[in-house]
């Protein structure tokens, strides 16, 4: 009985958390806050709300930089630390505390959260000036980031559960910011419920992990993970991978992201590029311990992982909408970080180390665009770009050094990154390693054509602008969170990359690190294959987008073309295999109940469902019609009771 | 314990205010509903302070007992007392209660007697919701139980919409078949019990000798009588009907408190008085459950009238209640008889505030809304709070009842859990398309300007909004009280919860 117990001390258990740690709450409950202020607050708080929640943002970031700080002043095998809040869900044997688990993965997010996220409530300011909704949409954004802190920083599933459906919420809001438009309200829509699919596995999985290890919280699946029966494990992974597709775009739940670009820039920066969209890589990395003792759970994660990186990079070469073809690029991109997080202990760290640096090029590259469609009267279409560089030179430079970040360029931060995980999924024997590596390398050249193409149909080549626009440049509230994120875009990849930081960071959370793993090519190889594949995919775009004329027109183009720019037919296959039947059964429930159900129940409704003048008819005689019923009731009964004695 | 006669008290401060309201003189007709208010007030800190002197884990089946003879000759009792159960759900209706009537305010504008009266039923109704929870005694409950109809009948009939004949007389006749047949499972049980001038004591008729068939009859009087009001497929029909037609009053609690009684039925009695017959019915009990959950939220999704809709989310979620007291884990059942306390509340904030839109639209067809939210955000704002409670978004209180219910369930029923679970999408489906339809869209082009949420129905929905977050925060003080009163339910079946896998077979790989 005392296995996980003894199992759990045997892994030694987490030290309360002490000091500034003991106050790793307020990262919570400070954006919480400002969310409650502006939302409940009502009109008096419009004048001040957006700098407040700016503030709190910022509050937010302090608050976890100083435990960094703090944490970093510890030797790596002690800087984890649980902070246990109050008993939360004392159910019968079901006991959950609500507590933080501040560990070196928790807090890699902590600060890319509230930094990003503070830049881009900064850029907000300037970008929503002039809406009339501004202080609803900085309640939303406050909202936002609390939840993406209670996901990252629970200690239980249970808990994640909470933070992880409140930034769905957060995002389902602000994707229907604009609800007058119904196309938006029903974008917010469909992210909703295709997340709800995906928390059916993760609900699933909570509840396999419940009677297999009665308990709930990170440490004890932690340690009874590499115990417990292999298919109740496998299935805990398979689940908690259903829960990982919904949230992060993944195949086959990856339809939502693009519509979601409905919602204002910002929130396509922050929420779906940098951080939520993220969320599945974290779940994957933070159950390491399941998916290690599963290898079938592993390789749904890499099978996963590949096909949605060559999907979103296939439909991000068709799209004209420079949003959409960014949300498309950011499900490659996840995949890249789902690939990783499937290889095990040799990927973890690069998985993460992708998605910090993602976290940056994306979410500055989202900004650019926001400033582009700032200047240009909220046109996305790139066919009515083209020649922006010499107007908006600081968006140009910034987006530019974001292109070249994630097409990895040598010496950028997605170079040291994405490499990386090529690299990784060349590892190992047999076609495993062909298959993914292959996937993960031809992947990288068509990123770097589509990014290409985006990036010159849009500052390169001639003017293709509509009459009446007059681009210029953004304000400095948008600006300078722009210039922050480019340069992270250029140096973080090669601070924490090359130095090897990234991997002893996360060594005590995730295991030790293998070094020197057998490729099956060699690693120069791969490196100069895939750069040999990015420069063909640079050329490409270059020959077809800014040296010949780009047509305003988009034109027929291949069936392949047609395939992608319909994002390969995931609505209509959604709508063929779910929605239309889905509609026709509940239509035909509702007449069955109308008609069927309530007709059928012992005649009663029947009684009744006539006219009204039988309706009267029973009510006159009905005080003897009660006796006579409530008798015969009897009789029948002691009958019956009479005759089985 | 205490000598003071709580639940009494309790009972019938209500039924006082009733006759007041009754005898009220024509003159002052108009200040009906300011003294029902104040009687509901009154009985809720008299409430509050009878649950204070409850002790939770005393080890004590019932408190706040209070016990007098009544009809010796048959063995009934005036018997009241409450365990965990029965003191969450009093403490529930009781504050409902002058929520409904603050939020009815407006609901009979000609006012006179006709008003007077309407109030005077409500509080009359919370008489009935207080004493059916409280009573111990088997027959007390079934007099109760079926005393229940006789004001709803009356708000259903002559408060309601233009088909409120229909719909009253149909939640009558429902209501009265189930109350017959349990009527006779009652008479029965008394047959068997031991007799003297005690004998429908619930403690009496308790682990009684019975034989299988005539326990299995017994119960199935009791669980069909519970199963209408619950309301369970496929005796729901008359539920959207009432729901329908009554004055949203009416219908949070009908819909809120008064169907509880099944459910609260089920575990009291049910479970209590006929275990093995229970441990029987299961298979079915479970079955029929889980075509509640999906077979109510796929009608939901397809309703085009808000109130019937809403009712039908309903009989989705009391098929997650029944799913947990079945599954007869400590966790489905603290779960189960949570979440008689959260949908009381989630059900009561879509109610009224579906009412709210309607008496500022005057429709309750979803078609004829769109673009609402641009007309009255704050409005449109609660309203998705209150479908957020209702689709059990994680962090408000009706997601930790249903996910206990499904934690509870799948520890022996892997597949009817899992099953629900996808209650959960549909659920997303039926709100957030209700509200698309309602709140999205263009703003609409009104005749005459209409107002954002008033204070006094800020006043409404402000304890529904604390309650979800309360209950999903920190559910912790309130599950303290019911886990005994469950444990107890479970020992007296005789079941124990499955051990995890893990630490069952060892390190078993």
């Amino acid at each position: 009985m005392t296995s996980l117990a003894t199992l759990a001390a045997a892994q030694g258990n987490v030290p309360a958390a002490t000091g500034i740690t003991a106050y790793a709450w307020l990262l919570v409950a400070l954006p919480l806050l400002g969310a409650a202020v502006l939302l409940f607050g009502g009109r008096v708080t419009d004048a001040w709300g957006p700098y407040f929640a700016v503030a709190m943002s910022w509050a937010a970031f302090v608050v976890g930089l100083l435990i960094w700080l703090v944490m970093l002043g510890r030797p790596g095998g002690e800087r984890a630390a649980d902070l246990h809040l109050f008993s939360w869900v004392p159910a019968g044997s079901f006991k959950v505390d609500a507590g933080m688990l501040v560990d070196q993965l928790s807090l890699a997010f902590v600060l890319l959260v509230t930094f990003v996220g503070s830049l881009i409530h900064v850029y907000s300011l300037g970008y929503m000036a002039h809406d009339p909704d501004k202080r609803r949409f900085f309640g939303y954004l406050n909202l936002f980031v609390a939840a993406m802190l209670l996901l990252v920083l629970a200690n239980s599933y249970l808990l994640l559960y909470v933070g992880w459906e409140g930034v769905g919420l957060a995002s389902y809001l602000l994707i229907g910011f604009w609800s007058q438009n119904p196309s938006y309200a029903t974008a917010g829509n469909k992210a909703f419920i295709a997340n709800r699919v995906g928390d059916f596995g993760l609900s699933v999985a909570i509840m396999i992990m419940f009677v297999t290890f009665g308990a709930v919280d990170f440490q004890s699946v932690d340690a009874g993970a590499s115990h417990a029966n292999g298919a109740a494990v496998t299935a805990m992974g398979l689940m908690l991978l259903l829960g990982a597709c919904g949230k992060s775009a993944q195949f086959p739940l990856q339809s939502w992201l693009g519509d979601a670009m409905a919602g204002p820039t910002p929130v396509s920066a922050l929420i779906h590029a940098a951080t939520m969209v993220t969320a599945g890589v974290y779940l994957v990395v933070r159950s390491h311990a399941i998916f290690d003792a599963s290898p079938g759970a592993q390789l749904a994660v890499v099978i996963v992982g590949a096909i949605t990186l060559l999907f979103g990079a296939v439909v991000g070469c068709a799209k004209d909408d420079i949003k959409k073809a960014l949300a498309a690029s950011t499900m490659s991109q996840i995949g890249y970080m789902m690939l990783a997080a499937g290889l095990g202990p040799v990927g973890y760290a690069f998985a993460i180390f992708h998605l910090l640096t993602h976290g940056f090029f994306k979410a500055g590259m989202f900004l650019g665009a926001g400033s582009v469609m700032h200047g240009m009267n909220d046109q996305v279409d790139m066919r009515r770009f083209g020649g922006l560089s010499t107007v908006m030179k600081v968006t140009w430079v910034t987006f530019g050094l974001g292109w070249l970040a994630i097409i990895g360029f040598p010496g950028l931060s997605g170079y040291w990154s994405k490499d990386k995980i090529i690299e990784s999924a060349f590892v190992g024997d047999g076609w495993h390693a062909w298959v993914f590596g292959l996937a993960a390398m031809i992947g990288a050249g068509i990123t770097a054509f589509y990014m290409s193409r985006l990036f010159f149909m849009t500052f390169q080549g001639e003017r293709r602008w509509t009459d009446d626009v007059h681009p210029h440049e953004s304000p400095l509230t948008m600006t300078v969170p722009m210039v922050v994120l480019a340069v992270g875009s250029a140096l973080l990849g090669v601070a924490i990359g090359p130095t090897g930081i990234i991997q002893s960071w996360l060594e005590p959370v995730v295991g030790t690190h293998p070094e020197h793993e057998h490729t099956v090519l060699p690693a120069l190889a791969i490196t100069l294959l895939t750069l040999l594949l990015v420069a063909a995919g640079i050329a490409l775009a270059w020959m077809r987008y800014w040296r010949d004329a780009v047509p305003t027109m988009a034109p027929a183009g291949s069936l392949l073309t047609q395939a992608a720019r319909h994002d390969l037919y995931q609505d209509e296959v959604n709508e063929g295999l779910l929605m239309r039947p889905g509609i026709h059964l509940t239509r035909s429930l509702v007449f069955a109940d109308n008609r069927g159900v309530d007709g059928a129940v012992g005649g009663l409704a029947a009684l009744v469902g006539g006219t009204s003048s039988r309706v009267r008819r029973l009510q006159n005689g009905f005080a003897r019609s009660y006796a006579l019923t409530m008798l015969a009731g009897v009789v029948v009964f002691l009958g019956a009771l009479w005759v089985i004695q | 314990m205490t000598s003071f006669p709580w639940l009494t008290v309790i009972g019938v401060v209500p039924l006082v205010g009733a006759a007041i309201l009754a005898a009220l003189p024509a003159s002052v007709a108009d200040r009906a509903k300011h003294i029902a208010l104040g009687v509901s007030g009154v009985t809720l800190v008299l409430a509050v302070a009878g649950a204070l002197q409850f002790r939770a884990g005393s080890g004590q089946q019932f408190q706040l007992v209070e016990k007098h003879q009544w009809i010796p000759q048959f063995g009934v009792s005036y018997a009241l007392g409450v365990d965990g159960i029965a003191l969450v759900m009093i403490l529930m209706a009781v504050i409902l209660t002058p929520v409904c009537i603050l939020a009815a305010w407006n609901d009979v504008p000609e006012g006179g007697s006709r008003e007077k009266n309407y109030f005077a039923l409500l509080l009359v109704l919370e008489t009935f919701m207080v004493g059916v929870f409280a009573a111990t005694d088997v027959f007390l409950f079934y007099i109760l139980f079926e005393a229940m109809l006789i004001p709803v009948y009356f708000l259903i009939g002559s408060y309601g919409g233009p088909r409120r004949q229909y719909a009253a007389m149909k939640f009558l006749l429902y209501s009265l078949a189930g109350g017959l047949i349990m009527l006779v499972a009652v008479i029965a049980l008394y047959q068997y019990g031991p007799g003297g001038t005690d004998g429908f004591l619930v403690e009496r008729l308790t682990g009684l000798k019975l034989g299988a068939t005539p326990e299995r009859l017994m119960f199935l009087g009791f669980f069909v009588a519970f199963a209408i009001k619950a309301p369970m497929w496929p005796v729901h029909t008359w539920l959207p009907d009432a729901a329908t037609e009554s004055s949203p009053a009416t219908a949070v609690l009908l819909v809120g408190v008064l169907d509880k009684v099944g459910t609260f039925g089920m575990i009291r009695f049910c479970l209590q008085l006929f275990p093995e017959a229970s441990k029987w019915a299961t298979p079915v009990v479970i079955v029929l459950a889980v075509i509640s959950v999906l077979y109510g939220a796929l009608l939901a999704i397809g309703q085009t009238d808000m109130m019937r809709l809403i009712a039908y989310t309903s009989v989705s979620h009391f098929g997650f209640i029944v799913l947990g007291i079945f599954a007869m884990t400590t966790v489905g059942g603290a779960g189960s008889t949570l979440y008689m306390l959260n949908h009381g509340f989630s059900t009561a904030a879509l109610f009224l505030i579906a009412a709210m839109l309607i008496a500022r639209r005057g429709s309750k067809r979803i078609p004829d809304y769109g673009g609402w939210q641009k007309v009255t955000p704050a409005l449109a704002g609660v309203f998705l709070f209150a479908g957020m409670a209702s689709l059990a978004l994680p962090g408000l209180g009706p997601f930790v009842s249903e996910f206990l219910v499904l934690v509870g369930t799948f520890q022996r029923y892997r597949a009817a859990a899992v099953i629900a679970t996808f209650g959960i999408i549909l659920a997303a489906l039926y709100i957030l398309l209700m509200y698309k339809r309602m709140m999205g869209g263009p703003k609409p082009e009104l005749s005459a300007p209409v107002l954002d949420l008033s204070v006094r129905e800020k006043l409404v929905v402000a304890p529904l909004i604390a309650a979800f977050l309360f209950l999903g925060f920190y559910p912790k003080p309130v599950l303290d009280v019911l886990n005994p009163a469950v444990a107890t339910t479970l020992q007296k079946v005789g079941v124990h919860d499955p051990a995890p896998t893990l630490a069952a077979d060892g390190s078993s790989k």
